[in-house]
């Protein structure tokens, strides 16, 4: 396990973490959140006014027991945000400058396999000003591999590239870390990039761990309103308790009753919160043949509907609720085939498991 | 022309480049990764030859220096030497002029690596001598050079300060510009335009040097981006 518990001034931060070794965690957030700040802390680079940091029982820091190992002798490689390559030296020597403790033919061997390894063993000679971006990270990622690292930080390393490179170096970093097995970390502000990549999920705001956990169940269900609005569910309401049963808690929302498949089984003192995806309120046709099986079906009536590509995003009014708005996601011929459009009224479905009550 | 003048001025300015640059690079270094909160005074003290006039600079020196104060008696006791009017004292006052030439262009060259550089140098694996060595020093050195260039330009030029701590003493303190102070006082232009001519020559090849290089380097990176 990873384990870091930060608390700094400036930056704020005040952070507990928990990641798992041998794979592959993300840490999301705004910007400003602290997310660099926690992997420089982790790298050893940023002095935090307390630190603990354990790296598989290993201690790195502990500001209590006054240890600190320095960054250069801690067995992890970084990649920063514009890769901080060094500009007055080639590719290979950048690879190299990770490699000074071997003599100097071993080193030359294994700096070009370093760079063969990332696909650019050709361009050995070039400075970085002559590397594009994606040449340039692939260099600071052979810089960060060369030593052997047991453990890989990343900042933002694929914020500064174009859609086509990102996408592919997205996928040569998952060949990486399941070939190698090894503990990645990186941050992000891209939520999308880090459900597809991540294993484990850090969210991150003013320098606190909102949630933290695997990335599936994460992504499912936040855990709180905070949590909810980083991943962007675009729906948020409030409805009164009414009791749990074996098919889950009900729930008042206006004069609507919903069922939600989990949540906290004692009732809350207040209302409680809850949540919906965009993309998990359905559409219902009508005469649907297993409508029952779709959850609760509401009556609705649409206000907006923005195509956005290969979506769109209606806004419906539910007509029991007191006329509050939840959004959807549907497919362009879904909203034609439909007939969604402003004004029109529909059908929607709130599948007991899509509805996420939160703390 | 006067050659042991000319020649007291090169050795001056060599001396100074010597003894002064390490400590500019030390300094300068320093100063660009210091949080000290008394960084802005201690700029301001090593910039004040700049804005000071160099008889004040030279009053001082005299004061602090001279046979009957502390530091000359001490000095004089320990080194069997006075600065006072003596070539040791020259160099030393010219080493206290240029240090805003010798410390300002090496900050801003080592403010110019970024943190981002230092982070990577650190989790290359490379200790605070090796990032000095290997990442620092290459990145920084057009600065140093500027630093170098400019000690050696001023101190071939300088006059006030010499004129106060040194004399005018022939072999000794008499440097190419207190020469020539000294032929046009005594009437004598030719010999006063032949070491002006000379100095002006010397420093133009030096500056120009110092530009070419630099020039030359940028021209590389341009190229190779």
């Amino acid at each position: 396990m990873l384990s870091i518990s930060l608390e700094h001034d400036t930056p704020d931060l005040g952070v507990e973490l928990q990641l798992p070794i041998g794979q592959l965690s993300a840490i999301v957030g705004p910007s400003g959140s602290g997310k660099t700040s926690v992997l420089r802390a982790v790298a050893g680079v940023l002095m935090t006014r307390r630190s603990r940091v354990v790296f598989d029982g290993d201690i790195w820091a502990d500001t209590e027991q006054r240890a600190f190992r320095p960054a250069h002798q801690r067995p992890l490689g970084f990649v920063s945000q514009t890769f901080g390559l060094f500009p007055h030296l080639t590719a290979a020597e950048n690879v190299g400058a990770a490699l000074t403790h071997l003599p100097r033919r071993a080193r030359a061997r294994e700096v070009q396999s370093g760079l063969d390894a990332v696909g650019i063993g050709g361009l050995a000679g070039r400075r970085p000003s002559e590397l594009s971006g994606g040449q340039g990270q692939r260099v600071a990622m052979a810089r960060a591999l060369a030593r052997k690292p047991q453990l890989l930080l990343l900042d933002e390393p694929f914020s500064a590239l174009d859609r086509s490179t990102r996408k592919r170096l997205h996928v040569e970093l998952k060949r990486l870390q399941n070939s190698l097995n090894m503990t990645v970390v990186f941050v992000t502000h891209d939520l999308d990039e880090a459900a597809q990549l991540s294993q484990n999920l850090v969210l991150l705001r003013h320098g606190r761990v909102v949630q933290q956990g695997p990335t599936p169940e994460l992504l499912r269900r936040p855990a709180t309103v905070e949590a909810a609005r980083l991943m962007d569910f675009a729906n948020l309401a409030r409805a009164r308790w009414v009791g749990s049963g074996a098919s889950g808690i009900t729930l008042r929302w206006g004069d609507v009753l919903l069922t939600a498949a989990g949540g906290p089984q004692s009732q809350p003192m207040d209302t409680v919160s809850w949540t919906v995806r965009a993309s998990d309120v359905l559409l219902v046709k009508h005469n649907h043949p297993e409508e029952s099986r779709l959850g609760t079906i509401l009556p609705a009536k649409v206000v907006e509907v923005i195509e956005m590509g290969d979506s769109a995003l209606a806004s419906v009014s539910v007509d029991d609720s007191g006329g509050e708005i939840l959004r959807m996601r549907l497919r362009p011929g879904a909203v034609r085939r439909h007939n969604v459009s402003p004004g029109s009224q529909v059908r929607i479905a709130l599948h007991p498991q899509a509805l996420v009550l939160m703390d | 022309m006067d050659w042991n003048a000319f020649h007291l001025s090169l050795k001056l300015a060599v001396w100074t480049l010597v003894l002064l640059l390490p400590v500019g690079v030390v300094t300068g270094r320093w100063l660009a990764r210091t949080q000290t909160r008394a960084r802005p005074w201690l700029q301001a003290l090593f910039a004040l030859p700049l804005v000071l006039p160099p008889t004040v600079v030279g009053y001082y020196l005299l004061v602090l220096t001279g046979a009957q104060s502390p530091i000359g008696k001490l000095i004089t006791s320990w080194f069997g030497v006075s600065l006072v009017f003596s070539f040791p004292g020259l160099v030393l006052a010219s080493v206290l002029v240029n240090l805003p030439f010798a410390i300002l262009p090496v900050q801003r060259a080592f403010e110019a690596v970024s943190q981002e550089l230092h982070d990577a140098a650190a989790c290359c694996g490379m200790n605070p001598w090796q990032a000095f060595t290997r990442i620092e020093m290459p990145l920084a050195w057009p600065g140093i050079l500027s630093a170098a260039v400019l000690t050696l330009g001023h101190t071939l030029g300088e006059f006030g300060v010499v004129l106060m701590v040194g004399g005018n003493i022939p072999g000794e303190t008499r440097t190419l510009s207190i020469a020539i102070f000294d032929r046009v006082q005594a009437f004598d232009p030719g010999a006063a335009g032949r070491m002006a001519g000379l100095l002006l020559l010397i420093s133009l090849v030096t500056v120009a040097l110092g530009y070419g290089v630099l020039e030359g380097r940028s021209r590389r990176t341009r190229r190779s981006s």
